[in-house]
């Protein structure tokens, strides 16, 4: 069929057209996605309140299941990061459902801005999902499980916390992304994102372990808080590289 | 403005849309007509660079796709059957976030709400409005840019009388801009074409000016 016809011109005026529109900055665009991100989650208490009730509850379990009267040293460092780690999952789970399922990725799309501001805004929001989540659970760990006083390993903690939380922001939001294109993503999800934990919880428990060591407390060894910041790293090097494609048909 | 030359696109085994050729100029209004699974959706989303095509060729704005999508966005208007909007935040909130994403000043945002009258309920969350009501705010969404191309999927599906006459101006034939426009409504549709494509089982089975189209010929199609 040919695709030549005989059509009258358009039948109103057309205005004088623009040409390539300029491209939004990226941090301009960074700075959208991140506020409408907050502004959602502050509108619908979806992810940081689940987040910190399972962080709550397992504390608890923990508390009673262990029948001790407190722990420290690896045990305490140990807990302490597989609850995080796993009260994670249900941020990363949450990270992409409203723009898959309102349309907010082609609204994305369709606008002249950089691919990698949503996975930089993405990975800001997990980030201050981690933070507000820490901000509850660590001291309701210190209170139902911590036997020596928190205050004197806050620094060193604080430190691990970012380092840790960096990893989990970037991998969390590369999972995600990968995840939430398939009819099965919240399986899919946890099941891509626990493996690539692993190094990520290795590296922090060892960190944290000796400030939680009642007897000796001291500053985490150096070496871990190098692991955790070259794993940071590399994931944020191949979730820049692999995101844009993420994106695209 | 608009020429696509052999277009086809599959998903997995099935071919959605094939042999699709066609060229509209500037300010003219292509309706395309097919029953359900014709490939109407799937032209609008190649057409808006959502949907790479698989073979043919496809120039947008003058810019080839999927190559240079990115000359063409924020030059296009898409109003599909999904609003593209959250249903937590409110019109005026999912407005704002849309023109900082389109790099547009701020006050688009209240020119827009006040031409689609949604002004008054401009700070309820989405999920409280109408339908109809939602659909202002998606079309108020899809011009809140100025863009020099409108799809338009079935844009007046959930629209009252008054509603249509409101958003004529927008992305009526009244607004002056290039338009393709999926339609089910063979005499709205055919009053508003300059060229009507139809489409059955994504194969092109007539393509002509409107004015030499009937509309038995667009109902058949559908049969």
């Amino acid at each position: 069929m040919s695709g030549v016809v005989d059509a009258p011109p358009g039948r109103a005026a057309a205005a004088p057209r623009s040409a390539v529109r300029p491209q939004v900055g990226l941090w301009r665009t960074v700075r959208a996605v991140l506020a409408k991100e907050l502004l959602v989650e502050l509108r619908t208490l979806e992810s940081v309140p689940a987040m910190t009730l399972f962080s709550l509850s397992t504390f608890v379990i923990f508390h009673f299941a262990l029948n001790r009267s407190s722990v420290e040293g690896d045990l305490g460092a140990g807990i302490l990061w597989v609850t995080l780690l796993f009260a994670s999952i249900l941020g990363v789970n949450r990270l992409f459902v409203a723009d898959a399922e309102q349309g907010g990725f082609d609204a994305f799309l369709l606008a002249p801005v950089e691919r990698s501001a949503m996975f930089i805004a993405k990975a800001l929001t997990l980030l201050a999902y981690l933070a507000a989540l820490e901000i509850v659970a660590v001291p309701a760990f210190a209170v139902l499980l911590l036997g020596s006083p928190l205050a004197p390993a806050l620094p060193g903690l604080i430190l691990t916390l970012g380092l840790a939380d960096l990893g989990v922001a970037v991998i969390g939001t590369l999972v995600a992304a990968l995840a939430v294109r398939t009819s099965a993503r919240d399986l899919l999800g946890p099941l891509l994102a626990l493996p690539l934990f692993v190094p990520i919880v290795i590296g922090a428990a060892r960190a944290t372990a000796p400030l939680l060591s009642a007897s000796h407390p001291s500053w985490p060894a150096a070496r871990w808080l190098a692991t955790l910041g070259l794993y940071d790293l590399l994931f944020g090097l191949i979730a820049y590289a692999l995101f844009d494609f993420l994106l695209e048909d | 403005m608009l020429a696509l030359d052999g277009l086809a696109r599959r998903f997995g085994e099935r071919e959605a849309l094939g042999g699709v050729s066609l060229s509209l100029s500037e300010g003219q209004t292509l309706v395309v007509f097919g029953p359900n699974g014709a490939g109407k959706t799937t032209l609008l989303r190649v057409l808006a660079t959502l949907l790479r095509p698989h073979a043919g060729t496809v120039r947008v704005l003058g810019a080839s796709l999927p190559d240079e999508a990115w000359a063409v966005r924020g030059r296009l208007g898409l109003l599909g059957h999904e609003p593209l909007l959250y249903r937590e935040l409110s019109p005026e909130q999912n407005l704002t976030y849309q023109a900082r994403l389109q790099g547009v000043p701020r006050r688009r945002v209240a020119e827009v709400l006040e031409a689609v009258a949604i002004s008054s309920r401009a700070s309820e969350p989405l999920r409280m409005l109408s339908r109809g009501m939602v659909q202002r705010v998606a079309i108020a969404r899809a011009v809140l840019h100025e863009p020099d191309l409108l799809l338009l999927d079935e844009p007046y599906a959930n629209l009252d009388p008054a509603a249509v006459e409101l958003v004529e101006p927008l992305i009526g034939a009244a607004s002056g801009r290039t338009r393709v426009i999926c339609s089910h409504d063979p005499g709205g549709g055919l009053a508003e074409a300059d060229v009507v494509l139809g489409l059955r089982e994504g194969r092109p089975e007539l393509l002509r000016a409107a004015r030499a189209v009937s509309s038995g010929e667009i109902r058949e199609l559908y049969r």
